[in-house]
Parts: structure tokens; sequence; C-alpha cells
């Protein structure tokens, strides 16, 4: 079987890896992509913590389906937003919108 | 003996393609293709639900994140198009310390874990099985449940009104 600590090897690799991408992207989709990428790293986490010490319980996966449903609502307002700033500024790089108001 | 190493190597694989794929989608310069990878990463993580026993939350992996969000996400990309320019770059000149942040937490962040030894194995309870998630979400966290259905309708409404068309 695997262990518990590779679980949580492999969810701090991804989240690391999410984490490069939120700090380099130039585009505001690639940064909700990235961000998306530590969401699924952290519910790894939820998951293998509930199996692993609890595992009697379901506090961890009902806490994992509950962050899935954040993520969702989070992604839509945020992609929401993005299509009216590309409406209205023309581009999505967010090292050039750097106006409140034009 | 012989199937415990066998699905011991396929979750090292499937962890591998997972890693490889997560690191394509932060670095391809084509949005589109970067979330073509971002859903294989979903579909790895699925698959590690699989393996901590979270079937129903494999499930609602899929659906969710690679069929509703990640359509979401293509639609947006395509719906915000960039200007297909080789010149334009598509990492900001942060590259080199993020890089330098990043891998020293997963590093350290490794260090600390690998040392973590957790009590033995997994005893045999009974299954948990979908009703016992139903009953749960009725019961124990019957708050958050309802909750999350305001706050999914708040995130539609929202959506609905930002990116209307004036």
């Amino acid at each position: 079987m695997i262990p518990l600590s590779h679980y949580l090897i492999l969810s701090a690799i991804l989240f690391s890896i999410g984490l490069y991408g939120v700090f380099t992207r130039r585009s505001a989709v690639g940064i909700l992509l990235s961000l998306e990428i530590m969401l699924n790293a952290v519910n790894i986490n939820f998951v293998a913590f509930a199996k692993f010490m609890a595992p009697h319980n379901l506090d961890g996966q009902i806490f994992a389906i509950f962050t899935i449903g954040i993520a969702a609502a989070s992604t839509v307002v945020g992609l929401a937003i993005i299509v009216a700033i590309y409406r209205n500024y023309k581009t999505i790089f967010v090292d050039e919108i750097d106006v409140m108001k034009w | 003996m012989w199937s415990n190493f066998l699905s011991a190597s396929i979750f090292y694989l499937i962890a591998l393609v997972s890693i490889i794929f997560a690191i394509l989608s932060v670095t391809l310069k084509n949005m589109f293709h970067s979330a073509l990878a971002l859903i294989v990463m979903l579909l790895g993580v699925a698959a590690f639900y699989i393996y901590l026993d979270a079937e129903f939350l494999a499930l609602v992996q899929i659906l969710i994140y690679v069929g509703a969000i990640m359509a979401l996400v293509i639609f947006a990309i395509m719906l915000t198009a960039e200007i297909y320019n080789k010149n334009i770059k598509r990492h900001n000149q942060q590259k080199l310390i993020s890089l330098i942040i990043a891998s020293s937490m997963a590093g350290f962040l490794i260090f600390v874990l690998s040392r973590f030894k957790a009590q033995g194995g997994v005893c045999f309870f009974e299954p948990l099985t979908l009703a016992m998630i139903g009953k749960e979400l009725l019961t124990k966290y019957v708050l958050p449940f309802e909750l999350i259905s305001v706050i999914l309708l708040a995130a539609l409404v929202g959506s609905a009104a930002i990116s209307k068309p004036r």
C-alpha cells in the first residue's frame, strides 16, 4: 500500500507547481488555471488525511466536495470578470491592466 | 502480493503523469493547450481519489471539474482569444524568482513530509457508502449544504450580470 506521506508529498508538489503558475502567468485565465491546480492539491490532502487518520469518518471527503463547489463558483465569477475586462480593455494580460478607470 | 505491487506502481505512474501535465499546464504558451493539459491532470487527481477509497468524490471531480469548469474555462479562452503573435510574452519577468520560491517551498515540504510517520496500516471499518455521504450531508453538514447552494446561486447571478453586454 501507499503510505500517507507519499500522498502528502504529491499534494505539496502539485501545490508548488500551481504556485509557480500563479506567480508567472501573464494571462488572467492562466492564473485561474494555476489556481485550480492548487485547489486540487489541497483536496488530495484532505481526502488522504480522511482516509488515514479517520477512516470511519467522512469529514474529509465532504470537505473536498464543498471545496470543489466553492472552486467552481469562484472560477465562474473570475471568468465573468475576465470576459468583462476583455470587452473594455481588449487585453487580459494582467500587467497591462493597471488603471482603475481610463 | 503481485496485485499490491501492480497497484502501487500504477499509482506512481499516474502521479508522474499528473505532475508532468501540471508542469505543462503552467508553462505552455498556447492557452488552449494549457487547458487541455489541466484536464489530464484533473483526471489524474480523480484516479488518486479512487486510490483513497473516495469513489463518489472521483466521479464528482470528473463531472464538475472536467465536465463543467474546464468547459467554461475553454469558453472563456475562446472568448478572450489573444492575438497569436510570437513576440508576446506569456510569462512575466518573475520567472526565476518564482521558480526559486516554488521549488524551495516544495523542497522544504518534501523534507518535512518524508519524516512523517503515520501509525501503521488502515483498520478495516465498514465501507463508507454513498448512502452515508448523503445522510451526513443532510444531518451533520446541512448548513454548508444549504449555504453552498446560495453561493452557487450568487455566482450564477453575479456572473450573468457582470458579463452582460451593454
